[in-house]
């Protein structure tokens, strides 16, 4: 299954200023795991120590939260579209 | 794409940005996101050296809008607009407060700030100046209503281009109010949060100035400025509790940073400080839930559904920030329905004569609620943030009256009618 996942510009010295990376995966988690394994830092960045997306980011798969879903269980289809988003904004 | 400039000229206060949740510095650039951990980047300022100088005389000498504070707000050269923004009124509300049982209560009437009747203009105010000092042509936001009037105003008054992106839904006064000014109104089919996160997008994509995004470290500091003139208009002292709506959080978060920020500079004792109290619509209350269950993370409401639109944001950025806030200062909070919000209303406008749209009506039946509870400190003066003008939502008060059948000009009639009373 392969997956788009779009990087915000605070993140994008870790993937050598690229915006999309390419994901293979049936999960959000798996999506991750993939990006990471040629991106450590970028991994290592967006998760906290017990694995989960830190507070401050949120995730979506085709715009939609994951925390409304299954969180890194959502998943994922040919095409589908993860974007990573800090989370300060709006109000 | 736009070039930005990222280093414009600073006064000595304006210091850094620093990240809230790490600490980590960088400079004061037009990024609102730490690169380690992703919490808020917050201005920095080097209040120490504004102590003696900064001092009341000063500001009283200088002209009655939101710059008379410019020494702790982030802007580095003089202010191109926003000069008639802020001083806005604060009013003694007795009749308001002895229906409600609030000894001393107090009303900020940011229902008729310069230029779109809310406290937004003050946010924009900031965040526009930045965009100038960054040499950012285009500005965008994503709003609720009130942030859409009030970017387009003073964008349209900057000669900027506007971008503005709003929920589909949002109440017709509102659309109207943003359209007239020319900006390029964008109805996203969504919420809030929704349009938000496509902000977030927009701004990376396309390096425009959206105010509540890559602009917001400077534009949150705006909202200091109801706090500053709280105090200055109690004389220079503090409130013992101030009331605010609570949507992303950050105007309680940002009073709160206003009356420490004044202690530290000297202009007033460095001593206890108010309690703050949050208030939300039941329809959309994940920081009030939060702080009812006693959780730190605040779980975002998916589906809003509430008459108070404005404060409709299901997945508030600074709600962990608005949390502390209460907590740390004592306050608390509380959430009420959309009747409540509506007999809020009518007690402001009836009892005070200031008409408020759906937020007001949520911090009047929120302090109604608060006062039951005996929540509010007795110790001095009760100031209740009224947020928003209500002719931007008068559908939600037409309930509040009866409306009679027309009659011919005769005085009998009227007549007829003053006997019925």
């Amino acid at each position: 299954m392969s997956v788009k996942v779009r990087v915000p510009s605070a993140l994008r010295k870790l993937t050598q200023g690229r915006s999309e990376l390419e994901g293979k995966g049936g999960t959000v988690r798996e999506v991750l795991d993939h990006v990471g394994r040629d991106n450590p830092e970028l991994l290592a960045r967006i998760t906290e120590d017990g694995g989960e997306i830190r507070q401050f980011l949120n995730v979506f798969v085709n715009g939609t939260d994951i925390r409304y879903e299954k969180d890194l269980d959502t998943p994922v289809a040919e095409g589908d579209e993860v974007s990573i988003v800090p989370s300060i904004a709006g109000g | 794409m736009t070039e930005i400039q990222t280093k414009p000229a600073t006064p000595d206060s304006l210091d850094t940005l620093r990240c809230r949740l790490c600490g980590e510095v960088t400079d004061a650039g037009p990024y609102h996101v730490c690169e380690h951990c992703f919490g808020p980047l917050e201005v920095g300022y080097d209040l120490e050296s504004l102590r003696g100088t900064l001092t009341r005389e000063l500001i009283r000498s200088r002209p009655t809008n939101l710059w008379r504070y410019r020494e702790l707000l982030p802007i580095g050269t003089d202010p191109v607009g926003g000069h008639a923004v802020g001083w806005t009124p604060l009013l003694p509300a007795p009749r308001l407060g002895e229906a409600l049982g609030i000894e001393d209560l107090w009303i900020k009437a940011d229902s008729s700030n310069h230029p779109t009747q809310s406290f937004k203009d003050r946010v924009v105010a900031i965040a526009l100046q930045r965009a100038h000092e960054f040499g950012i042509k285009v500005v965008g936001c994503a709003s609720t209503g009130n942030l859409a009037n009030s970017v387009a105003a003073q964008a349209a008054a900057a000669g900027l281009e506007a971008w503005i992106f709003i929920p589909e839904d949002l109440e017709p006064e509102k659309v109207t109010a943003t359209g007239v000014h020319g900006a390029r109104l964008v109805r996203i089919r969504g919420v809030y949060d929704d349009v938000n996160r496509l902000c977030a997008e927009v701004s990376d994509r396309f390096g425009w100035g959206i105010v509540n995004v890559n602009l917001r470290p400077y534009y949150a500091e705006g909202s200091k400025t109801v706090g500053f003139e709280i105090v200055e208009q109690l004389d220079w002292s503090l409130p013992a509790n101030v009331v605010a709506p609570m949507a992303g959080g950050s105007l309680i978060t940002k009073l709160g940073k206003s009356f420490r920020e004044f202690g530290e500079v000297g202009l007033i004792d460095d001593g206890p400080k108010p309690r703050l109290f949050g208030t939300q619509a039941a329809g959309c209350a994940p920081i009030i839930n939060a702080l009812h269950e006693g959780e730190s993370r605040v779980r975002p409401v998916r589906e809003p559904k509430t008459i108070a639109r404005s404060l409709a944001i299901g997945n508030p950025a600074d709600g962990p920030f608005a949390l502390q806030a209460m907590l740390d200062s004592g306050g608390w909070g509380e959430a009420v329905s959309d009747d409540e919000i509506v007999e809020g209303i009518r007690l402001l406008a009836s009892l005070e004569g200031v008409f408020t749209e759906t937020a007001g009506g949520v911090v009047v039946a929120g302090a109604a609620r608060l006062a039951r509870e005996g929540r509010f400190a007795s110790d001095g003066p009760t100031v209740l943030c009224i947020t928003g003008n209500g002719l931007k939502t008068p559908d939600a008060a037409r309930s509040t009256f009866e409306l009679g059948e027309p009659i011919e000009p005769r005085l009998s009639e009227v007549e007829r009618l003053a006997e019925g009373m």
